[in-house]
């Protein structure tokens, strides 16, 4: 470049930023400007319509990222058209740069900004850098964009092409596109072209259409699942404690409350004394604490209150619904009301199984805690000596005392074991819920329905109601709303509760009444 | 239980000290006694004369009894706990800058505990009771409907802070918070506009009560009147505590797809971080979907986890992040006031639209007492029409006859440390409008030249 239209561009672009009293110190060395440029970028502030919008094409045809603080720069000085007429420029460069990102999650977004944006200058851009993604469900997107971009095109070919493109991905985002598309078949004249385009339309609509159903249903399944690996986590202290011990325990919740203030409390320790790299294992420490904690509070429960109120379901009921609203105040007056617990970053977000079925981490990862839980009380209550001791006491209390088992010593250990997965299942709920005192209240009733469906005193029997309820609401859901789902299924538990009134899985033999 | 023997024990412990009185006294104890009686008596005199004095300026000085009826306990005590420390805030302002008519203010607190019943047995107890001249209180519409009765049976005067669904238009109430028109019409209009980006397809999203089931009524029939089809407006409602928002975010990312949507929250309370957790972890974002909530500001977001909401917006009349002196000092006071009085989180507390709210009924309150020169609530009600004052927020003036205030709307990015960026403020105040012109265009609202609520012609 000679010198001449370099002094020209520097000048023109002096002019541009007039107001811009700032030196720039990157304009002048060595990437100077084309003279277009600095005029696009004069224009930028024009009156008229049609100039503004001309000069945003050329600005975004160029995509320089070397004028993004110019821009920048103007934006902040500059008036409200002014701001208006930059951003969708700035916008483009910066995603255009974002494709080449390092993070997949920030291609992709990058890519679905350029898809809805409208610019046919970026087609090149996306189809370019889909050619060398890696990341699968980047490449995805940055595919689906560029045909949504080429699918807004004039020219019927590639309208045609387009079609068949989106229709192929399954693309949800081409459907209000498709469809007008589609509509116009009714109304057009007879040029075949458009014909064309309009069948191929319908056709990759059909398409969309049926996998669309396909992956809603595969969703309400995960969702079922996901709902019921919560119910079945939240109930399984309550099985144990109710179910094998017949303790009405209405400060369950509460110990679940426990759980989950502990895992805040780790958190906020992890915060205040150890380095930020190591804030994210928090989490994992969390998870030991609380058990403990929950159940070392569930054994000072149990040996204060509950051993006095052995065989008397009532009193249970009332002394621990007492304490239940002892331990909400005491957290309110701690805490204060609302308190947060960061979900470690690999616990965010969520993987894509395929098109349009999004899976969050937080929920896979509650799914797989609740089945590691029952194994966990499977294997301690048939495979090792408390278990077999548990389940004596529970089947015949006199008989095992006079065998020599100390039945208070197992009393208190089951009770503190139930408390424990309390404190569990308030750990995990922090991953999808706030930290709050009222935080059992909202559980504590699913809890009890799913154990009393289920049976109580039977393992299988929650793990099966609580999938029952979990996927029943969840197959609800989606057509009644959520208030009548929860009605429904409040319904649907009192009529069975009529024809089976000891739940799917009854304990049968003479001491099931006892 | 009293000991028996007590009286008879404590007659015979007198009786010696009786004796030792009749004892006459000596000549010398007589002048001292004279000359300390002369003494006294000059200085009683003395007193006298100043104690008529202090007695004449404290009948002036006597304090005005007004009433805070907000929640201090129970689940609306998160939000309303502020509301009741930035009134004794002012009033504490109010009484250094020598009180209102020269006398100080009481204010007289009350805990109606989240408890519907107990707000109205609370607000009798404080009219009829203690007879303050007003009341500042309540949050919740069920809250402020259980004590409507109360206070215009006894004709009180109320100052209700928050935002709310309007279709009221009492006598007894001066709403200082923002009528549906001044909050969720502007910020749906923000949306459809260009600027705000030109979006086509709303849900409306809320917890299923009275708050949010009117204002999507009337958005629902705004909507529809400038020519939004049916099909683009979707309208769900969940249980309060709701937590389990999979499917209802499902819906939404169908309902999104293709671009041009945005949720409209009113979802309250503590159902709104599970939502957007929800939202973050199915991979919509602020740009794809924006969510635009009118339930949730600075003092919520103070103990939220704020990652999931980053960029999301909300409709208020006030931040805590308005730029000018006045505002700036307004936040420093309140937070000066609650390290000062060991209130809970001390100086890391924040301000909000309602508390600002709350905080300018009180001057409100005050001007008008001093324009009307007493504080009898007829007299004051009168002077309290078109009252102005430099709120933090900058100037609003409560109406000439409609009991609601004139306000600016802004809109809000949310950011990550719980504040809001300002996108978005409207030309000036807006009018309030307690009756929409979309689902109740014939009525309105005029305690001047009509009684209430009348039909317009």
């Amino acid at each position: 470049m000679n010198a001449t239209a370099f002094f020209l561009a520097a000048l023109t672009i002096a002019v541009a930023l007039a107001q811009v009293e700032t030196a720039r110190a990157d304009a002048p060395s060595g990437t100077a400007r084309s003279p277009a440029v600095g005029q696009a970028l004069a224009d930028l502030g024009s009156r008229e319509d049609a100039v503004r919008e001309g000069a945003a094409r050329l600005l975004i045809k160029e995509a320089d990222e070397s004028l993004l603080p110019a821009l920048e720069q103007m934006r902040t000085d500059g008036d409200r058209s002014l701001r208006m007429a930059i951003k969708p420029v700035a916008d483009a460069i910066r995603n255009r740069a974002k494709l080449r990102d390092a993070d997949p999650d920030i291609r992709r977004s990058a890519a679905n900004d350029l898809g809805s944006s409208g610019l046919t200058e970026a087609i090149p851009w996306l189809e370019q850098a889909a050619a060398g993604e890696t990341h699968r469900w980047a490449r995805y997107t940055m595919q689906e964009a560029a045909a949504l971009l080429r699918l807004a095109s004039p020219d019927p070919t590639a309208k045609l092409a387009a079609a068949s493109v989106l229709g192929e991905l399954r693309s949800q985002n081409a459907v209000p596109a498709l469809k007008e598309l589609a509509q116009r078949a009714t109304e057009s004249g007879p040029d075949p072209d458009q014909k064309r385009v309009e069948l191929a339309a319908a056709d990759a609509l059909e398409r969309i259409e049926t996998w669309s159903a396909w992956s809603t249903a595969i969703e309400t399944i995960f969702r079922g699942i996901s709902l019921s690996s919560i119910l079945l986590i939240m109930s399984l202290g309550l099985a144990v404690v109710f179910g094998l011990m017949g303790v009405i325990n209405m400060a369950h919740g509460e110990l679940m409350m426990v759980g989950a203030y502990t895992t805040f409390v780790m958190q906020a320790c992890f915060k205040a004394y150890l380095p930020t790299e190591w804030f994210d294992q928090y989490f994992l420490a969390a998870m030991p604490a609380a058990f403990l904690t929950a159940a070392l509070v569930g054994l000072v429960l149990e040996m204060t209150i509950i051993r006095f109120l052995y065989g008397r379901p009532l009193e249970t009921m009332l002394a621990t619904w007492g304490v239940s609203l002892i331990f909400i105040q005491t957290a309110r007056v701690y805490f204060g009301d609302l308190t947060s617990v960061t979900a470690p970053t690999w616990l965010n977000g969520g993987a894509q199984a395929m098109v349009g079925v999004y899976l969050p981490y937080n929920r896979l990862f509650i799914i797989v805690l609740s089945t590691i839980c029952v194994v966990a009380i499977y294997l301690l209550l048939f495979r090792s000596g408390l278990g077999l001791r548990v389940r004596a006491v529970t089947q015949n209390r006199s008989m095992s005392a006079c065998l020599g088992i100390p039945t208070r010593k197992v009393d208190a250990y089951t009770f503190a074991f139930g408390s424990g997965l309390a404190g569990i299942a308030g750990w995990a709920l922090t991953l999808v819920g706030n930290v709050e005192p009222g935080l059992g209240q909202n559980y504590i009733v699913d809890s009890f329905m799913v154990v009393v469906t289920g049976g109580v005193g039977k393992l299988a029997g929650t793990i099966v109601a609580s999938l029952g309820i979990g996927g029943l609401n969840k197959l609800l859901e989606p057509s009644m709303g959520a208030v009548y789902a929860k009605v429904l299924i409040l319904v649907f538990v009192i009529l069975f509760l009529q024809r089976r009134p000891s739940g799917l899985f009854a304990v049968k033999g003479r001491h099931a009444d006892a | 239980m009293k000991n028996p023997h007590e009286p008879a024990q404590s007659l015979e412990t007198i009786k010696p000290h009786k004796e030792e009185h009749r004892r006459q006294p000596s000549r010398r104890e007589f002048l001292v006694n004279g000359t300390k009686a002369a003494a006294g008596i000059g200085v009683a005199a003395l007193l006298g004369n100043l104690g008529q004095w202090a007695l004449s300026y404290a009948a002036d000085k006597e304090p005005i009894k007004i009433g805070v009826l907000h929640s201090l306990s129970g689940t609306m005590a998160i939000s309303e706990v502020s509301l009741r420390d930035v009134v004794l805030m002012a009033v504490e302002e109010i009484n250094a800058k020598g009180g209102v008519l020269g006398r100080p203010l009481k204010p007289v607190v009350v805990d109606p505990a989240s408890n519907w019943d107990l707000f109205a047995e609370k607000a009798k107890q404080l009219l009829v009771q203690d007879k303050v001249a007003v009341v500042f209180g309540c949050w919740t519409s069920v809250s402020r409907k259980s004590v409507l009765p109360v206070f215009e049976k006894n004709n009180g005067l109320l100052f209700y802070p928050v935002q709310y669904e309007g279709e009221e238009c009492s006598h007894n109430v001066f709403y200082t918070g923002a009528a549906v028109n001044q909050q969720a019409v502007p910020a749906v209009e923000y949306l459809m506009s260009k600027e705000g980006g030109a979006y086509k397809k709303f849900y409306l999203l809320g917890t299923d009560y009275v708050y949010p089931r009117t204002t999507n009524k009337i958005l629902r029939a705004m909507l529809l009147a400038k020519k939004v089809p049916a099909a683009n407006i979707m309208e769900e409602y969940t249980p309060f505590h709701h937590q389990d928002y999979q499917t209802i975010v499902g819906k939404i990312k169908k309902f999104a797809a293709g671009g041009g949507a945005c949720v409209i929250s009113t979802i309250n309370g503590d159902s709104n971080v599970p939502f957007y957790k929800e939202f973050a972890n199915q991979g919509l974002r602020a740009e794809d979907a924006p969510i635009m909530a009118f339930s949730v500001a600075e003092d919520e977001l103070r103990g939220m986890d704020t990652t999931a909401l980053v960029g999301h917006l909300a409709a208020w009349n006030y931040y805590q992040s308005v730029d000018t002196a006045h505002n700036k000092q307004f936040v420093s006071n309140f937070k000066a006031y609650c390290k000062k009085n060991n209130l809970p989180d001390g100086d890391k507390r924040v301000t909000d639209d309602p508390i600002e709210a709350a905080y300018f009924g009180v001057h409100v309150w005050k001007q008008a007492v001093e324009k009307a020169g007493k504080t009898d609530v007829d007299a004051v009600r009168k002077s309290v029409y078109g009252q102005k004052f430099l709120a933090p927020g900058g100037e609003i003036m409560m109406d000439e006859a409609n009991h609601h205030t004139h306000k600016p709307v802004l809109i809000g990015e949310i950011l990550k440390d719980g504040q809001f960026k300002e996108v978005w403020r409207s030309k000036g105040l807006v009018k309030p409008e307690p009756w929409s012109e979309y689902t109740n265009p014939e009525k309105g609202c005029d305690w001047v030249k009509h009684q209430g609520t009348y039909k317009k012609t």
